[in-house]
């Protein structure tokens, strides 16, 4: 059971009293990557925030089940949300970078873990910028704000920010659905390359995008996971009828 | 055939309308249009006349020199030093409690927190209090209460701290402005969009540290205005230091916190009411209040332009 990286059993979660997931359960697989995908508001984002405990912020929302990252539920109580969230790193839907320049933006996770040694720096920011193909672009002006990238070079900057904390695994929220066909089809392409050291599971609403980066795909619908499997056979041969019908369009 | 388009009536025409109607809408814009002018009308009233009748007064001489002549001359150098150092004690006060409030308030307060809520009242409350309630506030809490207790605790009840001073003017003047502060500074807060908390929190951050490194540097502007404002209230208020540390005439300037002090509005309320010759002095209140005028309304100058350059950014 090495290659399975997170298990979830039975996961719901209330906002307030409204069950918004119920009762999941999947295995998501270490370095490939996953898709979740479904109709507006059938609680792909929900679950992919249950990840990382960002969910944790809303103070009416309530979990319940296991969700085992390595074997270890990180809803225990005695589980660090900070840890946590060194671990699985996030890239938001809307590409949010400080309003600080491109080395300050990658600098700021090592900073906050303690690191102030500024060769150690400088070489996790290159390596970061590297990792997320966007060096080259940034190199002599890292100074420069963040704030004056175009979106997509702000995307990238974010999972650089991301990478720059060495998390394991990468969530990524619909990370290209405010960007242009060519920024996307570079992130795309960046996540192609991430998998071989990271797992990760990426929320999207493009179909063909599911179709084209994932290795798993994971079908949801009014809060319940209805079908997963290998991406190739989700989007040929579904098992139930409404993936079939969400996959050709039918609703949606 | 021509004629045709005249018999149509035209639903359009002025003629259609009810007359009463009509009249009634342009008295109704003619009452506001009254009212702003007469606003505007006031104010100029107001400014004309102590501009009219400062004017002659007004010179750096007046600013830098002390009272003479039993305060029938000379300037207000004194009064003005008090206000700035009033204005100071009380912003290292403020700023900081306030600032600290509004980090509760809007970072870590439960969104439905009854002790939130029970603060949140609290500060509004504390907002419209009449400012002599804060004055005999601080006479019975800081001089009578706090500075006598210091007396007989550490000055074998030799009367040093249980006496009107600048401290004690100065604190009963931040607790006057601290609804401003706290007001201001949340407000700044809540400009951070929750995007970037979020950045912050999902790459390790505590809390503690995304208000460190991502909301505190977003609004520092916001605090500054807040202070600017507490500031510029402080130093127009007359009433919270009339018994709590405001002095009717100093020879020289206060040397420590136990001292006392004059104040700008403190000094137009003597001068107009207590002076020996009013008539003669006349010329000196405009003057005084002419300073004191210029010195609020740059303050809030300071403060409109900060709060408008917040706004903008926060779009």
């Amino acid at each position: 059971m090495r290659d399975i990286k997170i298990q979830v059993n039975d996961l719901s979660l209330y906002y307030g009293e409204k069950k918004a997931l119920k009762e999941i359960s999947m295995q998501i697989p270490a370095n490939k990557v996953t898709a979740l995908i479904g109709p507006s508001g059938c609680g792909k984002s929900t679950f992919l925030r249950c990840i990382n405990r960002m969910n944790d912020l809303i103070p009416s929302v309530k979990i319940t089940g296991e969700m085992l990252v390595e074997g270890i539920d990180i809803y225990d109580k005695n589980v660090d949300v900070v840890n946590i969230r060194k671990k699985i790193g996030m890239v938001f839907q809307k590409s949010n970078p400080f309003p600080k320049s491109i080395y300050e933006n990658v600098a700021y996770g090592p900073r906050i873990n303690g690191l102030k040694d500024k060769t150690q720096l400088d070489e996790i920011v290159e390596t970061s910028l590297r990792q997320a193909a966007i060096w080259d672009e940034f190199k002599d002006r890292l100074d420069d704000s963040a704030l004056g990238l175009s979106g997509g070079q702000q995307q990238r900057l974010c999972i650089a920010r991301t990478l720059a904390v060495s998390p394991d695994i990468i969530l990524m929220d619909e990370p290209a659905s405010a960007l242009d066909p060519i920024s996307t089809s570079k992130i795309e392409e960046l996540v192609h390359q991430l998998k071989e050291n990271y797992t990760i599971i990426i929320v999207t609403h493009n179909m063909q995008q599911a179709a084209r980066t994932s290795d798993h795909t994971a079908f949801f619908y009014m809060g319940e996971l209805i079908e997963m499997g290998k991406t190739n056979t989700i989007f040929t041969k579904p098992e139930k009828k409404q993936t079939e019908d969400y996959i050709t369009g039918r609703f949606g | 055939m021509e004629n045709t388009m005249d018999i149509v009536e035209n639903p359009f025409s002025k003629a259609n309308n009810n007359k009463g109607k009509e009249i009634k809408e342009k008295a109704v814009v003619g009452i506001t249009q009254i009212a702003v002018l007469l606003i505007i009308a006031i104010l100029f009233v107001i400014l004309g006349i102590i501009i009219y009748q400062g004017r002659a007064k007004f010179s750096w001489e007046f600013i830098s020199s002390f009272p003479t002549e039993g305060m029938t001359k000379g300037g207000i150098f004194p009064a003005l030093i008090g206000t700035f150092i009033l204005v100071i004690v009380m912003s290292i006060a403020a700023v900081p409690f306030g600032t600290i409030t509004a980090i509760y308030l809007t970072e870590y307060a439960h969104e439905k927190s009854k002790f939130a809520a029970a603060v949140r009242f609290s500060i509004r409350t504390l907002a419209v209090v009449p400012s002599i309630i804060f004055g005999l506030f601080g006479l019975g809490f800081f001089i009578q209460f706090v500075g006598s207790g210091m007396d007989t605790a550490f000055n074998g009840g030799e009367l040093h701290w249980g006496q009107p001073n600048i401290l004690w003017a100065s604190l009963t003047m931040a607790l006057l402005t601290l609804p401003v502060i706290i007001v201001s500074v949340e407000e700044a807060l809540k400009t951070i969009p929750r995007e970037l908390r979020e950045a912050s929190l999902a790459l390790g951050a505590t809390k503690w540290q995304t208000i460190k490194q991502v909301v505190f540097p977003g609004s520092i502007s916001g605090i500054m205005t807040g202070t600017i404002l507490a500031v510029s209230r402080g130093a127009g208020e007359v009433a919270p230091i009339l018994f709590t540390g405001a002095a009717y005439y100093l020879a020289t300037l206060p040397g420590s916190l136990s001292d006392q002090f004059m104040n700008l509005g403190y000094h137009v309320y003597i001068m107009s009411t207590q002076s020996s010759d009013v008539e003669k002095t006349m010329p000196i209140q405009f003057a005084t209040t002419l300073v004191l005028l210029i010195l609020t309304l740059s303050l809030n100058l300071v403060a409109v332009i900060i709060r408008s350059r917040i706004r903008r950014k926060a779009k």
